[in-house]
């Protein structure tokens, strides 16, 4: 019978926009509040509101929230770059952390270099020579010469390069 | 039907046109590519994405966004931004790292420094 089921005193963001009543176990309605409708709108746009229901459906009602959290992440980030979208995102963080783990590796031979030298002085062992030899090898081969933890230690293995 | 039905015409149950937006990206012989992105975005919205952008910048996005969808499979709560959160953590202690590392040359160059001076 129309209008059995108790009507919601606002609806959500979500039935807001997809224009239909709000009922108290919306799925929606503790996630995007009426205030927030621009939010609904991106995550909706990109992934459809039946699939942000069925996401939320699977996962427990305590991570619900990080859930649609992380979905409205990504679709802000794919409407900005609709080619990439977070892959840009990802490349560009493996990328700072390949020149951190060579800056790192430049610094840590540098220590061990003067660590080294610290009680026998050396005019051969000149710190600005050093620093130039090192900054021409390679990251790669400077992270051998201290023994220190590979790269995958820091980088996470994404199974396949980055797309930019 | 026609036996070159694309994945997604396939997966879809339908006539796969000679226009298809999706055959160039979703081969017949990968049937697990469309059906992990049609689960987590629908065939509607991939089409609508695909049909705004350029024809050379249709392959990436296809792919980065079957990359997407398969972390979401994988991890419903944070997909592909638990990554990007991991990532962003490794480049902190990594830059804490380089940090307290410089800081350490610095004090050493400074001890080799005074060694030398008081040497002459």
């Amino acid at each position: 019978m129309r209008g059995h089921e108790p009507r919601s005193s606002s609806s959500c963001a979500a039935c807001k926009l997809l224009k239909r009543r709000c009922t108290p176990t919306c799925i929606f309605a503790p996630y995007f509040r009426s205030s927030d409708l621009i939010t609904f709108a991106k995550v909706h746009k990109v992934f459809g509101a039946s699939n942000v229901s069925k996401l939320l459906g699977e996962v427990p009602e305590e991570q619900r929230q990080e859930t649609v959290n992380s979905l409205a992440y990504e679709a802000e980030v794919r409407l900005k770059d609709p080619v990439y979208g977070c892959i840009g995102a990802i490349a560009s963080l493996q990328k700072k952390m390949l020149e951190l783990q060579h800056d790192l590796a430049v610094a840590r031979t540098r220590l061990l270099a003067h660590s080294g030298v610290s009680n026998h002085v050396s005019p051969l062992d000149n710190s600005p020579e050093l620093a130039a030899f090192l900054d021409l090898v390679p990251y790669s081969d400077l992270m051998l010469l201290d023994g220190s933890t590979s790269l995958d230690a820091y980088l996470y293995d994404l199974g396949q390069p980055p797309f930019v | 039907m026609n036996p070159k039905r694309c994945a997604a015409c396939k997966y879809l149950r339908r006539r796969c046109p000679k226009d298809c937006i999706f055959a160039p990206y979703f081969p017949p012989n990968d049937p697990a590519k469309f059906a992990c992105i049609h689960r987590i975005y629908g065939a509607g919205n991939v089409s609508k994405m695909l049909q705004q952008l350029p024809d050379q910048t249709r392959a990436e996005a296809v792919e980065s966004l079957c990359f997407e969808a398969k972390c979401r499979v994988d991890d419903p709560v944070y997909g592909c931004v638990g990554i990007i959160h991991l990532l962003q953590t490794q480049i902190q202690n990594a830059q804490n790292e380089l940090a307290k590392t410089q800081a350490e040359v610095a004090v050493a160059q400074t001890k080799l420094s005074q060694t030398q001076n008081s040497d002459f």
